[in-house]
């Protein structure tokens, strides 16, 4: 079983450190997304100040819905997928190690680049630990939700624009809790109850959106 | 093109020659049930609705603390509790169709979301008219509002998810999977006023205590509800015979009715 869940991502790692491009795009975009607030709404630190944790996770889900489009498409496109679908492994398994490694490439650079980003917007030292920490439990979900919406969208027409339609609003908790977070750190209360939650989020989708996923691609791959 | 139905589980269900209401399950025959039911149903509706709306427009009392303007409740509660009970409802026909294979499940879902989308922006847009008069702003950020917003967010990308895939069967079985998914949402509007503490008044109906409001209020409140459900189930069904009449358009007894054959 973990043989499976190392193979897919090892390969998926793979894949994309094949297609660089892609994958720096991803964390391009990412980091231009949070620097056009400060241009938009103007300078003011204090203002920036207050802003920027939601800034930053509205930033991460966006750039994590750009990249949500190619977790099954090229798989899709050259069957790839249907060979997964049918061989003896476990498709579940298969989804979720495509969606861990997912996560490592897309949502672990966004944690990586918060605190960067944080500093340009003058967070203190404490709120960022708190910023980067919701991130890491958080991105997971967004790779979770978005994989379900991407199997649906697998190769239907307008499926870009279908996919944010779809998983824009199922991203709403985590960016809730995550800006939450660093809200209630910023306004001298305690962080744990935000982060908990999010915990509990990502427990939920970790049990339950693989599942859902898979039931997804076969019903892409009927 | 007509999709196969699962064999083994699906026979037991629907393709004997089960008699009673199983029977009603199948196109053929749900089709002109709800041909004869959809008149009574919608004069029904119309009936409830006005006499709701004038219990609530003309005899509930003026509210001590709002003045009139809580009148808006007649239409934005009904509207609210359809636009949830209506999500749920689509949930369930989606589950069961992805249970039992039923086509006409898929259709019942599908039938739904329009009208459910509807309520859910007549609620959306009677408690802005609402809330300008009795908090001062057309919307605020509020945990009930915000979680009512995006159950039309559900919707509509339940339509879309459904109008953008060309096989029936396969946007019947996504967006079968989307609504399963979406209905944790519900239960989060039912709740949120308990949860958060919000600027949205609780619940002001409940089961298990002593009405809080006049009489005549409850009565009008019920009332229109009741119509709105009944107009939802008229519409409903309407919506559904057209699809099955699309869906079907090739079968044999699509071809046998009065009305097509004329």
């Amino acid at each position: 079983m973990l043989k499976v869940l190392a193979c897919v991502i090892q390969r998926d790692l793979l894949l994309a450190f094949r297609r660089r491009a892609d994958l720096l795009a991803t964390v391009f975009f990412f980091v231009i997304v949070v620097t056009l607030f400060p241009l938009g709404v103007g300078p003011e630190p204090a203002l920036l100040r207050s802003m920027a944790p939601g800034i930053v996770w509205v930033a991460a889900l966006l750039a994590s819905l750009l990249s949500l489009g190619r977790l099954f498409a090229l798989d899709f496109a050259d069957g790839t997928l249907e060979q997964m679908a049918l061989s003896a492994e476990p498709l579940v398994l298969i989804v979720l190690g495509k969606v861990l490694a997912h996560w490592l490439v897309a949502g672990v650079p966004l944690v990586m680049l918060s605190p960067v980003l944080a500093l340009q917007f003058g967070l203190p030292g404490a709120a960022i630990q708190v910023l980067c920490l919701g991130l890491l439990i958080g991105t997971p979900i967004l790779s979770l939700l978005g994989a379900i919406g991407s199997a649906l969208t697998l190769g239907v027409r307008g499926g870009g624009v279908l996919l944010a339609l779809l998983v824009l609003p199922l991203y709403v908790p985590v960016l809730i809790f995550g800006a939450g977070a660093v809200q209630a750190q910023a306004s001298g209360l305690d962080a744990a109850a935000h982060l908990l939650l999010l915990g509990g989020v990502l427990a939920g989708a970790l049990a339950l959106a693989p599942w859902a996923t898979s039931a997804a691609l076969r019903i892409a791959l009927e | 093109m007509r999709p196969v139905l699962h064999a083994p589980f699906a026979a037991r269900f629907f393709a004997s020659p089960r008699p009673g209401w199983w029977k009603y399950a199948g196109a053929p025959a749900f089709y002109p049930l709800a041909g004869r039911l959809i008149p009574g149903l919608q004069a029904v509706a119309v009936a409830l609705l006005a006499l709701g709306l004038a219990v609530g427009f003309l005899l509930a009392p003026t509210d001590h603390q709002q003045g009139d303007a809580y009148r808006i409740i007649f239409v934005h509660v009904p509207a609210a509790w359809l636009s949830m009970v209506l999500y749920v409802a689509m949930a369930f026909w989606a589950a069961m169709g992805l249970a039992l294979n039923s086509r006409l499940s898929f259709m019942m879902a599908r039938a739904i979301a329009p009208t459910g989308a509807m309520f859910t922006f007549v609620a959306l847009w009677t408690g802005a008219l609402w809330g300008r008069p009795t908090w001062g702003a057309w919307w605020v950020w509020d945990a009930r509002l915000t979680s009512e917003l995006l159950l039309l967010f559900l919707y509509a990308g339940f339509m879309a998810l459904q109008s953008a895939i060309d096989d029936p069967r396969r946007g019947d079985r996504a967006g079968a999977l989307l609504a399963l998914v979406g209905v944790v949402n519900v239960p989060v509007i039912y709740f949120s006023v308990k949860w958060w503490n919000t600027l949205h008044q609780g619940a002001s109906i409940s089961l298990s205590s002593a009405p809080l409001m006049a009489s005549s209020m409850l009565t009008g409140l019920l009332l229109a509800a009741l119509g709105a459900w009944v107009y939802a189930l008229a519409t409903v069904l309407k919506r559904l015979r057209c699809i099955v009449l699309e869906r079907e358009r090739h079968a044999r007894w699509v071809a046998q009715l009065p009305e097509v054959s004329a």
